[in-house]
């Protein structure tokens, strides 16, 4: 079996059980970012470089980000980090890092998988067979933001 | 590189999936709940891509950015009442909603 994608499928195991047996959310949030850039290089490997890349800028870019405003907002809990709080997202990273160098030392980048589907080809279904269901997607979006605006509105 | 098996990648997602339910079930605090159920969408998106590599269509990517597009909706409706939860009750403890 490819041993990146044993190596990334272990962190990405390892940091999900560590998320859910997480008593501070700001510790598990870390590790659900370590998990989701797991992820993302498990679908990079299968080819779906495009949606790899949504992975990191959308899920542990702004829906984590998202997370963390509202541990800060609610001040539930102390978000002051110790140090011993970063080792254990440190050392998960570390190993996607490795993998990052390994990959790029042994210079097979463009031996991608033979099935690659490329961002041309997505962006060709998505506007083409699938224009309805991305005009849904923004309806949704837009119900979304009323929803939360409605529900955040500060009442007298 | 030799390309990813769909079978280990879709045993993958499948316990991706129910580690995001076993934080579910398990958990109390609604905050984590909100984490563990975006545990389970991300296995779910993981699913398709595998399933859109298999044949080497773009289906499955565009079902993920419908996914991301319905979790991040999700997680703003979502947090936005947690927060309401939140300044009403000063508790996230799932078991003590509900009630006057």
């Amino acid at each position: 079996m490819n041993t990146v994608f044993a190596l990334s499928a272990l962190v990405a195991v390892a940091a999900t059980v560590l998320v859910i047996t997480r008593r501070n959310a700001v510790h598990a949030l870390l590790y659900l970012v370590v998990s989701l850039l797991a992820v993302a290089v498990i679908m990079f490997l299968l080819g779906a470089a495009f949606v790899a890349a949504l992975e990191v800028i959308i899920y542990a870019g702004a829906i984590m980000v998202l997370f963390v405003f509202v541990i800060m907002l609610i001040g539930h809990e102390s978000i002051a980090m110790n140090p011993r709080a970063w080792i254990g997202p440190s050392v998960l990273s570390g190993v996607l890092l490795i993998e990052l160098a390994w990959v790029l030392a042994r210079g097979q980048l463009g031996g991608a998988p033979a099935t690659e589907v490329g961002p041309k080809q997505v962006g060709i279904a998505l506007f083409g067979p699938y224009l309805l269901g991305a005009e849904m997607a923004a309806f949704l979006l837009l119900a979304g933001l009323v929803g939360a605006f409605h529900l955040g509105r500060r009442r007298n | 590189m030799a390309s990813v098996s769909p079978e280990y990648a879709l045993l993958l997602a499948g316990v991706l999936f129910c580690l995001g339910l076993v934080g579910v079930i398990v958990r109390r605090n609604l905050l984590f709940i909100l984490l563990c159920v975006e545990i389970m969408l991300n296995a779910a998106g993981l699913a398709f891509v595998v399933a859109g590599a298999r044949w080497g269509q773009p289906d499955g990517q565009v079902m993920f950015i419908f996914l991301l597009t319905m979790a991040a909706a999700e997680v703003a409706v979502g947090l936005a009442l947690l927060i309401l939860h939140f300044n009403r009750r000063k508790t996230l403890n799932a078991d003590l909603m509900g009630g006057g």
